[in-house]
């Protein structure tokens, strides 16, 4: 579905992401795990056009991504939930939503809306209320939501537990299951390795910008550098 | 009675100030820069009415639609060729360009239509309402320009409270990789943006020069200072600080000109905005910058 090939990207003179080459597959979780500033949002910012690789090829079913406008990636069935949630903060609930669906059709909104809303009640109860008033929880519920809204075939997550309790992770990772489960594809990026790796299909493990391992989910929470580097022995 | 009447007139020069101040506020909003060539879209607007009704002889309301029009082009346009080619410049250098383009437009007209002040035709027939037996007068061309500003912000409340563009315009202002994200044409709201502030800037340049009939080439340059004053004293970036903002400037001006001195009202003016400054950093209505983590 997704085929990454090669790519370079820069920050000025840092070389962000080294020679980066993956795939996901149609139906599966792939995560993307390494410590903090090993590319891994990069490699996302990419995919979604936001920054630029200076080689290689980013194709979905196979279309080519790199040199296409970054607003037109959205329409072609790839959504991007960036780190740090991102929501607007000065609209309604409401109203971010409806902006997770500026790209699909005004007719399908109104049943988009219904989806997210069965699947993050928690919105429907809140949809009135300004965004940034939401508890950090539930901004990530609504950024997901957000996401789900042009109904993609690829959603990409970029860090969905950053800064939750710990019930909260257990339960965005549930979704991320069922929303798997649903159909959609998920391109899962995280630092929390473990948690990642267990509801992964496959992985790759980034380091300093460079895919040093790659495997299944259980083959990499094996993996004994993996188990030394990230999850704590 | 007179001080109703300074008060009606302060409020009239008010609302031509927050129509000009919602231009500088609005893409100030979406494209974090001050379009100091603002004020002299709306110059440009006055010359393009005045055309339209002294040489070809057009009726006013065509006169008012096809400044809106050749503003509007202008805006997109100068948006365009001086500024998107400038989106990741460092600030100053496009605020340096945006000094260049108003110099430009000044110019320009001189080029064009000489320095020579042209005497505005009346467009509102010069009817005047008397009130309290002929004791208040207020003139048909106050009542419009009042009018005109109210309609225009209940629009812009409407237009970007409730319509898909309105509210991508909000999304692009408050964080545009996000609503790149979204799939939202952030080149495209920026340029929309701009049409709609010029298209303003083409009513209030019309109104102003209704209201005070002499038009030359740097007749938009100080309305445009004091509206850029009134969307910072309401605080930049907010549409209702900008109506705010804009509506209180003119009545501190009329009210200086008027009790203290004609000479200081515009000193005056610029003090309240160090005061309030000074106080309340982020202008009235305005927003603290919310700290990304």
């Amino acid at each position: 579905m997704l085929s990454v090939q090669n790519i370079n990207v820069y920050y000025g003179k840092i070389h962000a992401v080294k020679d980066v080459s993956f795939e996901v597959n149609d139906g599966e979780i792939v995560t993307l795990i390494g410590a903090n500033g090993a590319g891994k949002s990069t490699v996302l910012k990419t995919i979604s056009g936001l920054l630029h690789s200076t080689t290689g090829s980013i194709t979905f079913e196979n279309k080519e991504l790199l040199r296409v406008a970054p607003h037109k990636i959205v329409p072609m069935g790839l959504a991007h939930v960036p780190e740090g949630r991102r929501i607007f903060q000065a609209m309604t609930v409401e109203e971010n939503l409806e902006m997770g669906a500026y790209v699909a059709k005004p007719s399908s909104v109104a049943a988009h809306l219904e989806n997210v809303y069965e699947r993050f009640p928690r919105l429907k109860e809140r949809k009135r209320q300004i965004a940034g008033t939401l508890s950090g929880g539930e901004q990530q519920m609504l950024a997901m939501g957000r996401g789900l809204m042009s109904d993609p075939k690829l959603l990409m997550l970029d860090e969905p537990s950053m800064g939750l309790a710990p019930i909260l992770v257990e339960q965005i990772f549930d979704i991320i299951k069922e929303l798997r489960d649903h159909g959609t594809t998920i391109l899962l990026v995280e630092q929390n390795a473990r948690m990642a790796l267990k509801i992964a299909d496959r992985g790759y493990v980034l380091e300093t910008g460079k895919i040093v391992l790659s495997g299944t989910g259980t083959e990499l929470l094996n993996s004994p550098e993996v188990k030394k580097a990230y999850l704590g022995g | 009675m007179s001080f109703l009447s300074h008060l009606i007139n302060g409020i009239s020069l008010g609302s031509i100030y927050a129509i000009i101040a919602l231009g500088y506020t609005m893409v100030y909003g979406i494209a974090k820069m001050l379009n100091f060539a603002h004020g002299d879209v709306i110059m440009v607007g006055a010359y393009v009415c005045f055309f339209a009704l002294n040489s070809f002889g057009l009726p006013p309301v065509v006169g008012v639609l096809l400044a809106m029009l050749i503003c509007t082009a202008l805006g997109i346009l100068i948006e365009r060729l001086a500024y998107k080619p400038l989106r990741a410049a460092p600030s100053l250098a496009v605020l340096i360009t945006a000094i260049g383009v108003s110099y430009f437009l000044q110019n320009g007209a001189l080029l064009l239509w000489g320095s020579n002040s042209k005497v505005f035709p009346s467009i509102f027939n010069n009817a005047a309402l008397h009130l309290f037996d002929g004791q208040l007068t207020i003139g048909v061309t106050t009542l419009i320009t009042i009018a005109a500003c109210v309609v225009i912000m209940i629009g812009l409340t409407l237009f970007t409270g409730n319509t898909k563009m309105g509210k991508a315009m909000r999304a692009c202002s408050e964080d545009k990789d996000a609503a790149i994200l979204m799939g939202i044409n952030v080149n495209r709201t920026i340029s929309v943006t701009f049409a709609i502030g010029s298209a303003l800037a083409a009513i209030a340049g019309v109104l102003l020069c209704s209201a005070y009939p002499l038009l030359q080439p740097t007749t938009g340059s100080m309305p445009g200072i004091k509206a850029f004053t009134a969307a910072v004293f309401g605080g930049i970036g907010s549409i209702p600080g900008a109506f705010l903002g804009g509506i209180l400037l003119g009545i501190i001006e009329i009210f200086a000109k008027a009790y203290l001195s004609t000479e200081l009202s515009d000193a005056i003016v610029f003090l309240v905005l160090i005061l309030v400054l000074l106080i309340k950093p982020t202008g009235l209505l305005g927003k603290k910058t919310v700290v990304k983590v």
